[in-house]
């Protein structure tokens, strides 16, 4: 490792006295921890909060004023590796740790070799000097959990506070090691804080962190450029805000992407633009999802089930979600509508929920009805059964009303079939 | 609290399978509901953990340094950190049924896996509605497979099918007794011929024990079969064959499984029913029947070993097979 390297040379290089010195840091580093390091923070003050001895531990490894930055970001990386590198060996890291004091500043370590106590453990020490031992478990430095750290990461707690589910966010490492290492005053407060601007509600902030962890890595001013960019195309601040909610990583696209994506859906189902904005507010993952599906669903309408243009546009308004359904599904479904149930193309497209709904919902039902006699989808007779009754209500209510029998005799059919 | 739902979570119970879904499907759909079950239970209050603090001690001359322990709440429990209490139950599935055919099939949790296998050494037998169609054949038994042929129906009746019918039993009823590697000419095997019917505690092809026409409507038959150590395409080749004896062709519209040993159709749950406490009542209604079931076939003793047909007892079969034949 680089870092390695560097000191090697700086080890080798130093006198024997400042070797001793620093062979009896490294003692001193491994039987008494808490107390050396307010020696070697001659300016730190004593905290009495919980964050002390953890603060050090994660001030080793931030940009800090007083330590090396070169040492600290590939300190950084290494100690927050989760699945992706094996564990590092605990004495490996400590070694690492203690040969970053000798480089830190030569001065300090001469101060201290005056006042340097004896260093058995058996020795006798004063009282006070026992109460300032922390002699708490080290953290673990690299885990493939947030668990471990939550305790003592601030961050971390009011993440989960806000109601951010920390166990799907650290299936990625990188994300872990991101929450790991901001700091929640200066970075994250700022993000909270232009969300809400935005129009997201303090109750749906955890639910959008979770989904979308990487906006704590974007750019703030790139994301007001894109909220302005779609307020200059009329969304109202609460369309936007719905849109955000909806589908978490919509800020994350840039402006040119979003423009092409809106021209896109313009040109491809030929909307007026006050449709396609409405579409897009309901359906909001439109702009977000892959864009290939929605051109093959819409060739499997037009070519292999027959829809006319306008039609297509019609359903597609009443129910979004066609335009990202499962090919397969939608031609099993069509395929049992129009050919068992012989219902032609006209009532199909009033009634576009039918495509919505799990194919046994209409099979067991329309079977139920033909077994009762009562399966007329043609409205110019009488006893006409629309599509959405048929799929759109619940159990209990499709049986007393539209069937004319009970849940129980429902029940039995199925168990017939 | 949460181990007692988790221990009342242990047995068997019997579900009642569409036609169309995948066995492992439902498998999954199951276990899935029932870890939404277990995990929408209220988490366990916060933990506290207790910190030592350095603190000034008040009223006193110098600043004194001492410890004071306190009570903090820990959120390394916390479910948002954890993730769901649940990730994984086992379910087992007991006889398959492939994907087109339905009816009871018996799954088995947590520690009622065990019992899954203690009921497939049973050997106990099982009841399906088989739908035929006279006038075709296909490829692979079904009705949507690649036609082969297709014959006429019309000298087709129903004593014919009867008659059918009781060949195919009779000739059945002798393979259960060499299957059954009983040497008749002793005095147990002759008990246990008298009170019910002997059958192979072992692997044997499939045999059937009882078979008869519930329904007869040209080109239709519905006929129920009473057997064991089947597959559902074994059942389907039956139709084929009833259709060839009949010097016509038939196809299976139809494989419906209505017992699997104990389990019924009553107690079968439908896919509405495919949640936590729907399944708790289910095991524990089944519970006695199982256990009472596993200790008459397993204990010792030729005489106890009786086939359970509720329903219609083979005693009326015999008539018409002796008339038949």
């Amino acid at each position: 490792m680089a870092l390695s390297a560097q000191q090697i040379p700086r080890w080798f290089n130093s006198v024997k006295l400042r070797s001793l010195i620093n062979t009896v840091q490294l003692t001193k580093r491994f039987t008494r921890p808490g107390r050396t390091l307010l020696h070697g923070f001659s300016a730190q003050p004593q905290m009495s909060s919980d964050n002390c001895f953890l603060q050090w531990g994660f001030k080793t490894y931030k940009t800090s004023s007083s330590w090396n930055s070169s040492q600290t970001t590939s300190s950084g990386s290494q100690e927050n590796n989760s699945a992706q590198s094996t564990l590092l060996p605990l004495t490996n890291e400590q070694s690492e740790k203690t040969q970053k004091i000798p480089s830190f500043d030569s001065e300090v370590f001469l101060e201290e070799l005056d006042d340097l106590p004896p260093l058995s453990p058996m020795q006798p020490i004063s009282e006070e000097e026992a109460i300032q031992i922390i002699a708490a478990p080290p953290l673990p430095p690299s885990s493939f959990t947030l668990r471990d750290y939550v305790d003592h990461s601030e961050t971390l707690q009011k993440l989960v506070l806000l109601g951010v589910d920390l166990s799907k966010i650290e299936k990625h490492p990188d994300a872990a090691n991101l929450l790991l290492r901001l700091d929640f005053e200066k970075d994250i407060k700022q993000i909270l804080l232009f969300l809400k601007d935005v129009g997201i509600e303090d109750n749906q902030l955890g639910a959008f962190l979770t989904k979308n962890y990487a906006i704590f890595s974007q750019d703030l001013e790139n994301m007001k450029t894109r909220v302005a960019y779609l307020h200059s195309k009329n969304f109202s601040k609460a369309d936007v805000a719905q849109m955000v909610r909806k589908a978490p990583f919509l800020l994350n696209f840039s402006v040119e992407r979003l423009d092409n994506r809106l021209g896109f859906f313009q040109k491809e189902l030929q909307l007026s633009v006050k449709k396609t904005r409405e579409l897009v507010v309901r359906l909001p993952r439109l702009l977000t999802g892959s864009l290939e599906p929605v051109k093959e669903n819409m060739k499997v309408y037009h070519l292999e089930l027959g829809f006319k243009h306008n039609e297509i546009q019609h359903m597609i308004t009443k129910i979004p979600k066609m335009l990202t359904a499962n090919k397969r599904k939608l031609t099993e479904t069509f395929d049992y509508v129009h050919n068992v149930m012989s219902i032609p193309h006209h009532i199909i497209v009033k009634f576009p929920q039918v495509f919505n709904t799990r194919l046994f919902k209409v099979k067991e039902r329309h079977l139920f009805l033909t077994y009762l006699g009562r399966a007329q989808y043609d409205p110019a007779k009488p006893n006409y059964i629309s599509l959405d009754k048929l799929v759109s209500i619940p159990d209990e209510i499709f049986c007393e009303e539209i069937a004319k029998a009970s849940v129980q005799d429902f029940e039995k059919f199925l168990k017939t079939l | 609290m949460r181990s007692a739902s988790l221990s009342r979570l242990q047995g068997l119970f019997a579900v009642y399978k569409p036609p169309g879904l995948k066995w492992k499907h439902l498998r999954d759909t199951v276990e899935l509901q029932l870890l939404k079950g277990l995990n929408a239970r209220k988490p366990p209050a916060p933990e506290q953990r207790v910190r030592f603090l350095l603190g000034a001690v008040e009223g006193s001359e110098e600043k004194e340094l001492t410890l004071t322990a306190t009570s903090v709440p820990s959120l390394t429990n916390h479910p948002l950190v954890c993730g769901p209490a649940f990730t994984h139950f086992k379910v087992g599935v007991g006889h398959r049924l492939d994907a087109q055919a339905s009816g009871v099939l018996v799954l088995g949790v947590g520690r009622g896996c065990r019992l899954l296998t203690d009921m497939y050494n049973a050997h106990l037998t099982k009841d399906y509605t088989v739908r035929g169609l006279l006038g075709k054949a296909t490829d692979d038994f079904c009705e949507d497979g690649r036609l082969v042929e297709k014959t006429t129906y019309d000298h087709v009746t129903r004593e014919k099918l009867d008659r059918i019918l009781a060949v195919i039993q009779g000739s059945h009823q002798k393979a259960l007794v060499m299957y059954s590697n009983l040497d008749l000419k002793t005095q147990e095997a002759y008990e246990m011929a008298v009170r019910g019917l002997i059958r192979p505690m072992t692997k044997s092809p499939m045999l059937i024990t009882g078979i008869r026409c519930l329904h007869f409507a040209p080109p239709e038959f519905l006929v129920e079969v009473q057997c064991m150590h089947e597959t559902q395409k074994e059942l389907r080749k039956l139709v084929h064959e009833i259709g060839l004896e009949l010097k016509t062709t038939a196809v299976c519209s139809q494989v419906r499984r209505t017992r699997d040993g104990i389990f019924t159709l009553d107690s079968a749950l439908l896919r509405t029913q495919w949640d936590l406490h729907s399944i708790q009542d289910a095991i524990q209604t089944a519970t006695p029947w199982v256990a009472a079931e596993l200790e008459k076939s397993l204990s010792p003793g030729l005489d106890t070993k009786q086939l359970p047909s509720p329903g219609w007892s083979w005693d009326s079969q015999v008539p018409s097979s002796g008339e038949g034949c």
